[in-house]
């Protein structure tokens, strides 16, 4: 490492100094409270900026690394780095911070001090779970997470919200915690949690048995299957999403379910690109399945935040199914869609959200003609629907496009269909949602007198449109800085697949079965990491 | 003849606990009645002094009186568990016993007894002399659960502590007498040479059997684990709070050096019943716990959880899965004394507040003792960045290390059932309402400071484990 920069670390940290500031505050000085986190949380998205400057296009690899000592004796590094794939989400999660500060501006009264504070938490372990390269800091961001998102949903959620964070967390947990014992098992065959390392030695001079590679891949797998949610696995995100706070389902559909399909990205197809491969069919059907059923099931909500909360369903599913069809521009589009999805939805939950706080109930049928007495708030619904079902020069077409033309070029012709219904289907659930809330005629009488989008909701809906308009325009400035980790990473897969493959067959033709690297092979690699971590 | 004095060095612990223990109960009755708190001063500095003589055990490492005990690195890390132990509990039990109304010396000089009996049981390198370590720990830790003499319950856990631990440490003394009848001898490394040499008899089996349904009531590893929740709830929670980390790391001391170092040759005898034993451990634990209402009942089978654990790290067999095991100790003593102190001080008096249903509302009401009964129950859980977290890990990692994957399976699906029951917790204290009438007791410095240290402990480990599990390591090295 020439220069190691400390920008990873304090853009990762930097909201826990919020939280700390905040608990110097008064409970009750709801004022500052609210300011200060604002602040944090706008400075926060600054310095993120900063790393668009830092980020070099070209390079296919982890960039902006850190690398130090930590528990030496498990070998356990504080190694961050972001390449084409979280230098997005990390921006995505610094944008919808403010948004979701914002939005619980007012609709916070009862421990304002500790939601905020559990806010910038959050941030904290979110940013950190895109940054860190380090199997066990990974894990540490992506369980730590749990707790605030925990305490967001169970004490300023609504009805249910007991029994949905505790669904949340132990779904989630149940899904981790054989991911822990896989990196377990992988530290025990490589040596170390460094995941650039472990990438190193499987393309070259490790091999993993094809019956552990599937198991490893399994048990990663389910933690991230559970979080995106694939489909069968889904049933914690409806009630998790409809029961939380405005803010925490903004910040649940934007950032948290793009871990799931992070993870897959980061760990199943590059560790394991075999067992990804032989998987894909499985897991592409059942995205596929996620996808009509989640629209299909979001078209008969009573429930606006629930119908919302289906989309989500149907909208990873496409996710899911870019990145199993190992084709470039369908992986591409894949990250791109995780990025549109969290600016969409999240749009979309704040638009609920501002109906909630005017009328308190999410019921579709409560509401109706809103468009007359409210034409602006209405007017980003509407803007917010059209983003998320796919409207050409938005952002969501660009990315369901770019995942239809890539599961086409891989001759998946049958995916492709009937993930294009999906793209028909979210017209029809959005737009007639729509229809019943904005258009028609106002049954309830106190619809008459809703007072409009106020100074403060313009602001957050219009910053949520600018940047669909925007990333609906200018995609190429946000795919240009994915093109070459995209094909590093379709690169390593194929390599890694090569290796092991040929060190199958050698292993069969032998009859011995080494998995441990030789001695010389374990001191190369500490002597490449001492290089790296500083003194 | 006397012993060289380097031997008085090796057990200078124990000599310093013994002395303040005595000199609390000499200079007791003249205290004024009303200041018997000034014996818990006595008997804290005297947790500090044996604390500063384990400076003379670190420069004279080596056995002691002729091979009964070893003073080695070992020995000190189960010291200094069993010390840090005893000090934080002394601080805890001031408020306690002063609204029990049963503030007395003797009390604290039978926490020093009881420390000092676990201190010989860590250096123990021969049976007799654990037996005997086993017994001064039991005997003073019998009289503790029943020390409030006017509570049935109290009285109960004593005598179902005292009957069945006496059944407990019989069998122990028959396992010494087999194994001494198959080895002629009870020295560890004898054992180790005569198994070595001539394979493990029948009768040797039979003598290890027995050790370790000895030591699994002590570590309270299924199926010997019966007596914990009864015994753990009606102690005096100050008490429990000992009972559930000193006993059970001095006795997994002593096992570690029972099972690797004597029968070190007959692991493979002995791994599919310490396997068997975790397992069962970890499921009655985690699957009891779940239908508790009752916090301290809860906390008790959570601490029959983490034997479980535990033994997942010792079931490796291996010199990584030793300093597991001793890391895992620290660990758990850091949280599980939290845990049960904050018992002590919500509990109130006469332990009325012990419900789930009590702590409804308390982050509201004492947002700081809720957030630090957080942190213990979060620890308890294994999430990261908490010394429980590292803890398993560390251990999950040793067993994982040899190959033991559907062990290490087990008990990680364990430890997500063991989440729900803490969250239970949690959601008490935070979702729910308050909805009783709540006056916050005080909190005076000694409770303050022995939470605050085992508040910093339970970050430190989870943090910036790594001195830590160094010395671990260290003192697994130490055992050869």
């Amino acid at each position: 490492m020439q220069n190691q920069s400390y920008l990873l670390t304090v853009l990762t940290f930097f909201p826990l100094l919020g939280t700390f500031a905040l608990l110097l505050l008064r409970g009750d000085d709801h004022v500052w409270i609210r300011r200060l986190t604002l602040i944090t949380s706008v400075i926060e998205f600054i310095l993120s900026l900063l790393l668009l400057r830092g980020f070099d296009i070209g390079n296919g690899g982890y960039q902006l690394e850190e690398v130090h000592h930590w528990i030496p004796n498990l070998h356990i590094h504080y190694h961050m780095g972001i390449d084409g794939i979280s230098l997005f989400l990390v921006l995505l999660t610094t944008f919808l911070t403010p948004l979701a500060v914002l939005c619980s501006w007012n609709s916070i009264q009862d421990h304002v001090k500790e939601f905020f504070a559990m806010l910038l938490v959050l941030e904290m372990g979110m940013v950190g779970v895109f940054c860190a390269l380090d199997l066990f800091l990974f894990f540490l961001f992506w369980e730590v997470m749990l707790i605030p998102m925990y305490f967001l949903i169970g004490i300023w959620g609504h009805g249910r919200k007991i029994y949905a964070a505790l669904k949340f967390i132990l779904y989630t947990m149940f899904g981790s915690i054989l991911m822990l014992v896989a990196i377990l098992w992988l530290y025990r065959v490589s040596g170390t949690f460094d995941l650039p390392a472990i990438q190193g030695m499987l393309s070259s001079g490790l091999s993993l048995p094809w019956g552990t590679q599937l198991l490893m891949f399994l048990a990663f797998m389910l933690a991230f299957a559970i979080k995106v949610p694939l489909f069968p696995l889904h049933t914690w995100l409806p009630d998790a999403h409809t029961e939380a706070p405005t803010a925490g389902s903004v910040i649940l559909a934007g950032v948290l379910l793009k871990m799931g399909t992070y993870g897959m990205l980061r760990f199943c197809l590059p560790l394991f690109p075999e067992a990804a491969h032989r998987a894909a069919p499985i897991v592409a059907v059942l995205a596929i399945i996620g996808i009509v059923y989640g629209a299909l099931v979001a078209m008969v909500q009573v429930d606006l935040k629930r119908l919302v909360a289906y989309t989500s369903v149907s909208h990873l599913g496409f996710v899911v199914l870019g990145i199993f069809v190992f084709n470039p521009t369908a992986m591409e589009g894949a990250i791109y869609q995780m990025l549109n999805h969290g600016v969409s939805t999240g749009a979309l939950f704040l638009v609920c959200g501002m109906l909630y706080d005017r009328r308190h109930t999410y019921e579709i049928k409560e509401y109706g003609g809103l468009a007359k007495p409210m034409p602006i708030l209405c007017a980003f619904f509407l803007f917010a629907c059209l983003s998320s079902l796919a409207l050409p020069m938005l952002n969501g077409f660009i990315g369901e496009f770019m995942i239809l033309i890539g599961v086409f070029d891989s001759q998946h012709f049958a995916w492709a269909s009937w993930a294009a219904t999906g793209a028909i289907l979210s017209a029809v659930y959005l737009l007639w949602a729509y229809q019943r809330i904005a258009l028609e005629r106002i049954t309830v009488a106190k619809n008459e007198t809703l007072p409009d989008a106020s100074a403060r909701e313009r602001f957050i809906l219009i910053a949520a449109s600018v940047v669909i308009l925007f990333m609906g325009i200018f995609s190429p400035m946000f795919t240009h800085r994915m093109d070459a980790t995209t094909n590093a990473l379709l690169e390593q897969m194929r390599t890694t697949a090569s290796y092991q493959a040929q060190s199958w067959q050698t292993q069969v033709a032998s009859r011995t079965s080494s998995t441990k690297p030789t001695t010389h092979e374990v001191a190369m690699r500490s002597v490449s990491l001492e290089r790296q971590a500083r003194p | 003849m006397f012993p060289p004095v380097q031997d008085l060095y090796r057990i200078a612990p124990e000599i310093v606990l013994c002395l303040f223990g005595m000199l609390v109960m000499l200079i007791d009755p003249f205290v004024p009645a009303g200041r018997q708190r000034s014996m818990g001063w006595l008997a804290f500095a005297g947790t500090l002094g044996a604390f500063a003589s384990l400076r003379w055990m670190f420069v004279n490492p080596g056995s002691a009186y002729s091979g009964l005990l070893r003073a080695d690195t070992f020995s000190l890390f189960v010291h200094g568990i069993v010390i840090a132990v005893a000090a934080l509990a002394i601080l805890g039990s001031f408020d306690y016993l002063d609204h029990e109304g049963i503030q007395r010396g003797e009390y604290y000089a039978l926490i020093l007894f009881a420390t000092a009996g676990m201190g010989i049981l860590a250096g123990a390198n021969e049976l007799v002399t654990a037996f005997v370590g086993l017994e001064i720990s039991s005997i003073s830790t019998y009289i503790l659960a029943g020390f409030r003499r006017n509570a049935l319950k109290s009285n109960e856990a004593s005598l179902k502590y005292f009957l069945l631990g006496s059944f407990a440490t019989a069998f122990f003394l028959y396992g010494t007498a087999l194994t001494y009848g198959a080895t002629r001898s009870t020295r560890f490394e004898v054992i180790d040479q005569a198994i070595a040499a001539n394979g493990s008899g029948a009768l040797l089996i039979i003598g290890l059997g027995l050790i370790f349904v000895g030591l699994g009531f002590k570590v309270v590893a299924a199926p010997f684990q019966i007596y914990t929740p009864d015994v753990y709830e009606g102690a005096p929670t100050p008490v429990t709070a000992v009972l559930a980390c000193g006993p059970k790391a001095a006795a997994f001391a002593v096992m570690v050096r029972v099972f690797y170092g004597a029968f070190g040759h007959a692991s493979h005898i002995w791994f599919w019943a310490i396997w068997v034993s975790a397992v069962l451990t970890m499921c009655i634990g985690n699957f009891a716990a779940i239908v508790q209402s009752n916090v301290k009942r809860l906390l008790a089978y959570s601490s029959i959880a983490h034997a479980g654990y535990i033994l997942v790290a010792f079931a490796a067999a291996s010199e990584i899965g030793v300093a597991a095991v001793l890391f895992y100790l620290a660990a758990y003593a850091a949280m599980t004394l939290g845990a049960f102190l904050i018992l002590a001080y919500v509990g109130g008096t006469e332990e009325r507040r012990l419900d789930i249903a009590d702590y409804a509302g308390l982050g509201t009401r004492q947002p700081w003792v809720a957030a630090c009964f957080s942190l213990f129950l979060f620890s308890l859980l294994g999430l990261p960045a908490t010394a429980g977290f590292l803890g398993k890990f560390y251990s999950f990692s040793a067993a994982i290390d040899q190959r033991l994957v559907w062990l290490v399976v087990i008990a990680s699906i364990n430890s997500v059932i063991g989440s729900y029951y803490y969250l239970k917790v949690v959601v008490a204290m935070y979702f729910w309402e308050p909805n009783k009438e709540w006056t916050p007791s005080p909190m005076h410095a000694p409770m303050f400071i022995a939470l605050l240290l085992t508040a910093l402990g339970t970050i430190y480990l989870g943090i910036l484990p790594d001195r830590v599990m160094q010395w671990a390591i260290t003192s697994a090295q130490s055992l050869h």
